[in-house]
C-alpha cells in the first residue's frame, strides 16, 4: 500500500465519519464538529492523493489552505446562528425538542 | 476595454459590500443605488462585446491557468450575468423600500446583497472547478445571512437547516473536486476534457462525477433533498426570497449542467441520466402537489420553486446518448427555463411580499378581498403564473416546447407526461390564490398600502417573463456563439 493511498483512504473514513454524525446527531454543535471532521477528511484526500513526480504536489496544498479558510468562515458562522438561535428559543437542535438542553447557559 | 469591464464586473460588487458595511441602512441604500448602476452597464457591456465578438478566456491580473484564475466568458456566461444584474437590481431596489429601515441589524442587508452578486457573477463565470467551489461558497454564506436577516428564532431555525444542508453539500462536491485532481492533475474542466480525449477513462471516475453532482443537487434542492428549501425561501424576507429562488438555486444547478455537458458522455451512464431525470419529474409533481396544500402564501411560492426546480434537472437524461441537435435543443430549453423561471419567479415573490404586507398575514386565506384592493400587485403575480403554467407566448412556455422537442425527438415520450401534469398542478395552485383573493369577506377590509414604487418593479419582471417567449430566438443566439478556443490548457 503506497502512502498516498493509506493518506486517501483515511480520509475517506473521516468522511464517512462526518457525515454519519452530521445526519445521525441532532445537537446542533456536534453537527458543526461532524462537519468539520468531514472537512479535514475532504482536505486530506485532496493533499495525499495527487503525487507530482513520486512526490507531493504543491498545487492542492495551495487549495486547501483556501478551503479551510472558508471552512472557518463557514463554522463562524454557523456558531453565532446557533447561540443566537439558542437564546431567542432555548433549544440545541432542529426538532423542536426542548428536552436537549445540556450543556449551555441557563 | 475588455480589461475595465471585468474589473468593473468583479470589483464592483466586493468593493460595495466592504462601502456599505461602514453605513447606516439609509445610506447603504444610497451607494447600493450608485453600485446598480455600474453593474448593469458593466454587464450590458459585457454582453454587447460578447455577442459581437464572441467568447474568449480571460486571466484574471495576467496570470494564466495553472496559478491564476481563469475566467470563461462565453456567451452563456454573460447571458447570465446580465440576468443576474436584471434580478438582483430588481430584488435591491424593491429591498431598499420594503425593509423596515429602524432595526438596526437590517444594515447588513447590504453587504450580504452584493458579496451575493459577487459570488454569482463568480460562478457564471468560473473556469476551474475550486473557483467554482470558492464562489458556491461565498454564495451560500451570505444567502444563509439573508435568511437569518429575519431575527427570529424560526428565522434563525431555517437559516441553520440551510447551512447545513449547503456545507453539506459543498463538501461532497469539493471531495469530487479533490477525487478528479488526484486522477487527472487538473481542476480547469476544459483540460479534464482534454485528458480525456487523450487517454482511457480511469477506473472510478464516474464516482467523481457522482459526487459532484450528488452535492450540487442538494444545494439545488432537487427532490428528495429539496427539505431545506421551503423553510428557508417562505421565512425570508421578499426580496430575499426572490434572490434565492431566482438566483441562488440556479448558480449551484449551472455548475452540474456544465459538468454534466463536458462530462457526462465519458463518465455517466444511460441509468444514472435517467434516475436523475426521474428524480426531477418527481419534483415537478410532488413539490406541485405541496404547492396546492400549502396554507400560507410564500410557501405556496416556495415549493412551485421544488417544481420549477425540477423541470431543469430533465437536461440529464435528453443530453446523455442523443444525437447532436437534440442535445441542443434541451439545453436551449433548459437555459430558457432558467432564465424565464429567475424573472417569473422574483416578480411572484416580490408580489407576494407586497401583499402579505397589504394585508398584514402570511396566510392564503388572509387574501379575501384583495382583489379590489391591490389589482396592480395580484395582477404582477397572476403574469408570473402565465410563466410557470407555460402558457404562450411566455418564456416558460417556449422552455417547455424546447424540452417537448427534445423529448420527442428522442423517443423519451414519458419526459412529456411530466410537462403536461406540471403546467396542470401549477394552474391549480395559481388559481387558488386568484380565488382566495376574489372571495368577500362581510368584515370591513383594512388594508395598508404599499408605495406605488414596490408594486411596480414585480410588475417589470413579470412582463419580461411574458415577453421572453418573443425574444426567446434572440437570447438563445448569442448562446451559440463561437469560441476562440486559445488559452484553454
Amino acid at each position: 500500500m503506497t502512502a498516498s493511498l493509506l493518506y486517501s483512504l483515511a480520509g475517506a473514513m473521516l468522511c464517512g465519519i462526518g457525515l454519519f454524525g452530521l445526519l445521525w446527531l441532532s445537537h446542533l454543535l456536534r453537527k458543526l464538529l461532524a462537519f468539520n471532521i468531514m472537512g479535514s477528511g475532504v482536505f486530506l484526500v485532496m493533499v495525499g492523493l495527487p503525487q507530482h513526480q513520486g512526490g507531493p504536489d504543491p498545487v492542492p496544498q495551495a487549495l486547501v489552505l483556501t478551503g479551510i479558510v472558508v471552512a472557518i468562515a463557514a463554522t463562524a458562522l454557523a456558531v453565532v446562528l446557533i447561540r443566537r438561535y439558542y437564546h431567542l428559543s432555548g433549544m440545541t437542535s432542529l426538532e423542536g425538542e426542548r428536552a436537549s438542553r445540556e450543556g449551555g447557559p441557563e | 476595454m475588455t480589461l475595465w469591464l471585468m474589473a468593473g464586473l468583479l470589483f464592483t460588487p466586493l468593493a460595495w459590500a466592504v462601502l456599505t458595511l461602514l453605513m447606516n441602512f439609509a445610506w447603504g441604500r444610497l451607494v447600493t443605488w450608485g453600485g446598480i448602476v455600474v453593474q448593469v452597464l458593466v454587464s450590458l457591456g459585457l454582453w454587447l462585446i460578447v455577442s459581437r465578438d464572441g467568447g474568449f478566456y480571460y486571466g484574471l491580473g495576467g496570470w494564466q491557468a495553472p496559478l491564476g484564475i481563469e475566467l470563461r466568458v462565453d456567451g452563456l456566461a454573460v447571458t447570465f450575468v446580465l440576468l443576474t444584474a436584471v434580478v438582483a437590481s430588481a430584488c435591491g431596489l424593491h429591498a431598499g423600500v420594503y425593509i423596515d429601515p429602524d432595526k438596526p441589524w437590517h444594515r447588513y442587508f447590504w453587504p450580504l446583497f452584493w458579496f451575493l452578486w459577487a459570488g454569482l457573477n463568480a460562478v457564471w463565470l468560473g473556469g476551474d472547478l475550486f473557483n467554482l467551489y470558492v464562489g458556491l461558497e461565498l454564495i451560500s454564506l451570505s444567502a444563509v445571512g439573508l435568511v437569518a436577516l429575519g431575527g427570529k428564532a424560526g428565522a434563525l431555525r431555517a437559516s441553520i437547516r440551510y447551512l447545513l444542508a449547503a456545507l453539506l453539500g459543498s463538501l461532497a462536491y469539493l471531495l469530487g473536486v479533490a477525487l478528479i485532481y488526484g486522477q487527472f492533475g487538473t481542476l480547469s474542466i476544459a483540460g479534464v476534457v482534454f485528458r480525456l480525449e487523450e487517454h482511457a477513462v480511469p477506473a472510478g471516475s464516474g464516482l467523481a462525477l457522482a459526487l459532484m453532482v450528488t452535492g450540487l443537487a442538494l444545494k439545488t434542492a432537487l427532490f428528495p433533498l429539496h427539505r431545506w428549501l421551503p423553510p428557508a425561501h417562505g421565512i425570508a424576507k421578499s426580496p430575499v426570497s426572490a434572490l434565492l429562488s431566482a438566483l441562488v438555486v440556479k448558480a449551484s444547478f449551472y455548475i452540474a449542467a456544465r459538468l454534466w455537458l463536458e462530462l457526462g458522455e465519458p463518465l455517466g451512464s444511460l441509468a444514472a441520466a435517467q434516475l436523475v431525470g426521474l428524480l426531477g419529474s418527481a419534483a415537478v409533481v410532488w413539490g406541485s402537489w405541496l404547492a396546492c396544500r400549502q396554507l400560507e402564501l410564500k410557501q405556496v411560492v416556495a415549493y412551485s420553486s421544488v417544481a420549477q426546480i425540477g423541470y431543469l434537472f430533465l437536461l440529464f437524461p435528453l443530453t446523455y446518448s442523443v444525437s447532436e441537435s437534440v442535445s441542443l435543443q434541451a439545453q436551449q430549453g433548459v437555459t430558457l427555463q432558467v432564465i424565464s423561471h429567475a424573472l417569473a419567479k422574483a416578480a411572484m415573490f416580490l408580489a407576494a411580499g407586497n401583499l402579505i404586507l397589504a394585508t398584514g398575514s402570511a396566510r392564503v386565506d388572509a387574501l379575501t378581498g384583495v382583489s379590489r384592493f391591490l389589482p396592480f400587485s395580484l395582477f404582477s403575480f397572476g403574469l408570473a403564473g402565465v410563466s410557470l403554467m407555460s402558457l404562450p407566448p411566455s418564456g416558460g412556455f417556449a422552455a417547455k416546447w424546447l424540452l417537448l422537442q427534445a423529448s420527442l425527438g428522442s423517443g423519451q415520450w414519458w419526459w412529456l407526461l411530466v410537462l403536461l401534469a406540471g403546467g396542470l398542478l401549477s394552474a391549480a395552485y395559481v388559481f387558488r390564490i386568484y380565488r382566495a383573493s376574489f372571495l368577500e369577506s362581510l368584515e370591513t377590509d383594512e388594508f395598508y398600502h404599499p408605495p406605488r414604487s414596490l408594486e411596480v418593479i414585480p410588475m417589470v419582471l413579470a412582463l419580461m417573463a411574458i415577453g421572453l417567449g418573443l425574444v426567446s430566438a434572440e437570447v438563445l443566439s448569442v448562446m451559440a456563439l463561437p469560441f476562440e478556443e486559445e488559452g484553454s490548457p
